[in-house]
């Protein structure tokens, strides 16, 4: 972006001539968007909880705020967070209580920053990273460093409980994931996000859900492996109100609790971004309108901007109904018990990922030419946007396979 | 405005961040703290390799280093909750041999940097036409076992020193893995020798 304020011209004139100011306000645009991303997001994720979790119950939930369904419900509750007492228990440590929510929300919201919206080759992300995957997956797991920090700061033997449980649980479940996203990574041959999206593009059947059985079952323990690390229901052992009142932000009240929700929505939101963009194909639809309708940057910018901005509805939709898909499980099934929950990632997750893992790699390496369960091809522009050894010299690697080097085909392979 | 070169200036900032919350893990005598300051201060030598252009070694020290402290930090808390640990002092003769050992190391560590001619900053022209190339890819492939950068080494003896990373990549892993069955296989739960006689009564 700031490379188009720098060369953006209105009769003749350069708009804005600094470097400086062009990477400011590139800047403070990138995170003024993510930020207010991440709060409607968790306004309108706390609406539908509370409207799902009501339908689920056989309830209504909100009805009045707002005329219709209860729309403003989140916004009166707002309100309400900020008008009340801030509370600090008496042996506390002020600093790391006072600090602990902000680092919570610091890492929610950070993991956005390597998230692409929209690929190709202009693609909508505020930092593209090489390696984006593995610092969206670095970051997620800061989150938990504020519970710790709570969970000590607060002086409370229910804090304390909560925040141990949230560390023993994330740390254990960061295990499984990693094993379940370096599949899509192996079979897109990079680990940048936009490359890993676009080897999805065309139709549904691309997308690397169904790219064989192996990664099909992948996508699910991936998404029970997010759900428990970003401290779900029925994972949310961290605050089990039946057993430890409310875990590690009992003594929290009014803005500052607040805050730990808004984290935790925020990498709910993420985390489902996180597997849309991994195995569920992206940004590209499950049939591709936009570039049927010839919304694609080569027929000029605002039909490229048009398709973009569809590809951006795609990614929000899909985050959306990942979310949902957290609601509806975790108002339909019990918690689980915290030996239970350890039993399930050791004693499942991390086996069936790892089998999965080794059958993907098998299948990738028998039919590295094939999608949808092996029986349809990959298309052939495919291959061209993945990742060549060399972007600056313009040796990319169109014809080999994955990211084998030009001059690597050459030899004949390894 | 134009007179500043923002990535010396990006580079200050985040050094000063990592050196500051270093002294701050020195200062501070609450163990918590201390881990909550070594934290900053490894993201932010984190910050200084994104700032370098090195996406992947940021992300390593990301996940590696700021989330191993997350470890140690628990372990603080769960290992030394007592009143004694938490609170840690430290004494003046402490001070004073520490002082010796890091001001030596300091003295070593600047005189080496600014004493080699090929480690000395580039002045800001060069600088500035200095274009900064994602170099993730090489690295993959060297590691796995491919140098695609001997390709373009014109020396034919040079090229053929130039060999991948694999074998050693294998040997650490395998060595890791020796450590992760080790260390499973002490913390295992001891089978108990002698049955508990039934009570009577």
């Amino acid at each position: 972006m700031a490379h188009f304020l720098l060369e953006f011209t209105i009769f003749g004139t350069h708009v804005c001539p600094w470097p400086w100011l062009a990477y400011t306000i590139a800047g403070v645009v990138h995170v003024a968007l993510i930020l207010n991303l991440v709060a409607i997001s968790a306004l309108v994720f706390i609406w539908l909880e509370r409207k799902i979790s009501g339908r689920i119950q056989d309830r209504l939930g909100p009805t009045r705020v707002g005329g219709k369904f209860g729309w403003l419900q989140t916004l009166a509750d707002g309100l309400k967070l900020l008008t009340k007492e801030d509370l600090m228990p008496e042996g506390a440590d002020g600093m790391l209580f006072r600090i602990a929510p902000y680092v919570s929300f610091c890492a929610s919201i950070a993991a956005f920053i390597a998230i692409p919206f929209a690929g190709g080759e202009y693609p909508w992300i505020a930092q593209h990273l090489n390696t984006g995957v593995f610092f969206v997956l670095a970051v997620l797991g800061l989150e938990v460093f504020g519970v710790i920090l709570a969970g000590y700061a607060s002086a409370s033997k229910w804090s304390l409980f909560g925040a141990i449980r949230e560390a023993a649980q994330v740390v254990t479940y960061e295990v499984p994931l990693g094993m379940c996203v370096v599949v899509p990574v192996l079979i897109a041959g990079s680990m940048d996000m936009v490359v890993i999206g676009d080897r999805q593009a065309g139709m549904f059947t691309n997308w690397l859900v169904f790219h064989d059985p192996f990664t099909f079952i992948t996508f699910w323990v991936f998404f029970t492996c997010a759900m428990a690390s970003v401290n779900r229901a029925p994972f949310d052992l961290a605050e089990a109100e039946s057993e430890l009142v409310a875990g590690f932000h009992t003594e929290y009240s009014g803005l500052r609790w607040s805050f730990f929700f808004m984290a935790e929505y925020g990498s709910m939101f993420s985390v489902s971004i996180l597997a849309s963009i991994l195995f569920l194909g992206g940004w590209h639809g499950p049939i591709p309108i936009t570039s049927m309708l010839g919304l694609t940057p080569e027929n000029g910018p605002m039909l490229g901007y048009l398709g973009q901005l569809a590809g951006l509805a795609n990614v929000l939709l899909k985050g959306v109904l990942g979310v949902c898909l957290m609601i509806w499980v975790r108002w339909t099934l019990p918690r689980l018990r915290i030996d239970q929950v350890m039993t399930t990632c050791l004693k499942y997750c991390t086996p069936i990922a790892a089998a999965m893992f080794l059958g993907a790699t098998f299948w990738h390496y028998r039919l590295p030419e094939k999608n949808f369960f092996g029986l349809l091809d990959v298309p052939a522009a495919v291959y061209e946007i993945s990742e060549g050894w060399d972007n600056e010299s313009g040796k990319r690697n169109v014809e080999s396979r994955m990211a084998t080097s030009e001059p690597h085909a050459k030899l004949g392979g390894l | 405005m134009e007179s500043i070169y923002w990535p010396s200036f990006f580079f200050l900032l985040f050094s000063l961040v990592a050196c500051g919350f270093a002294v701050g893990v020195l200062l501070a005598q609450n163990i918590v703290r201390m881990a909550f300051y070594l934290v900053l201060s490894l993201a932010a030598t984190a910050g200084l390799f994104f700032l370098a252009g090195a996406d992947f070694v940021g992300a390593m020290q990301l996940m590696i280093y700021v989330g191993g402290t997350l470890v140690l930090l628990i372990f603080g808390v769960m290992l030394t909750s007592q009143d004694r640990f938490i609170e840690m002092k430290t004494w003046a003769g402490d001070w004073v041999k520490a002082f010796l050992a890091g001001g030596a190391m300091l003295f070593i560590l600047i005189s080496a940097a600014t004493s080699v001619p090929a480690w000395q900053g580039l002045d800001r022209a060069e600088a500035e036409a200095v274009s900064v190339s994602k170099t993730a890819t090489p690295l993959g492939m060297g590691l796995l076992g491919a140098r695609v950068d001997r390709f373009d080494q014109p020396d034919a003896a040079r090229r053929a020193g130039m060999s991948g990373y694999l074998f050693q990549f294998e040997i650490v892993s395998v060595h890791l893995l020796v450590v992760l069955i080790g260390a499973a296989y002490l913390a295992r739960a001891k089978r108990r020798r002698t049955l508990s006689v039934a009570q009577t009564d």
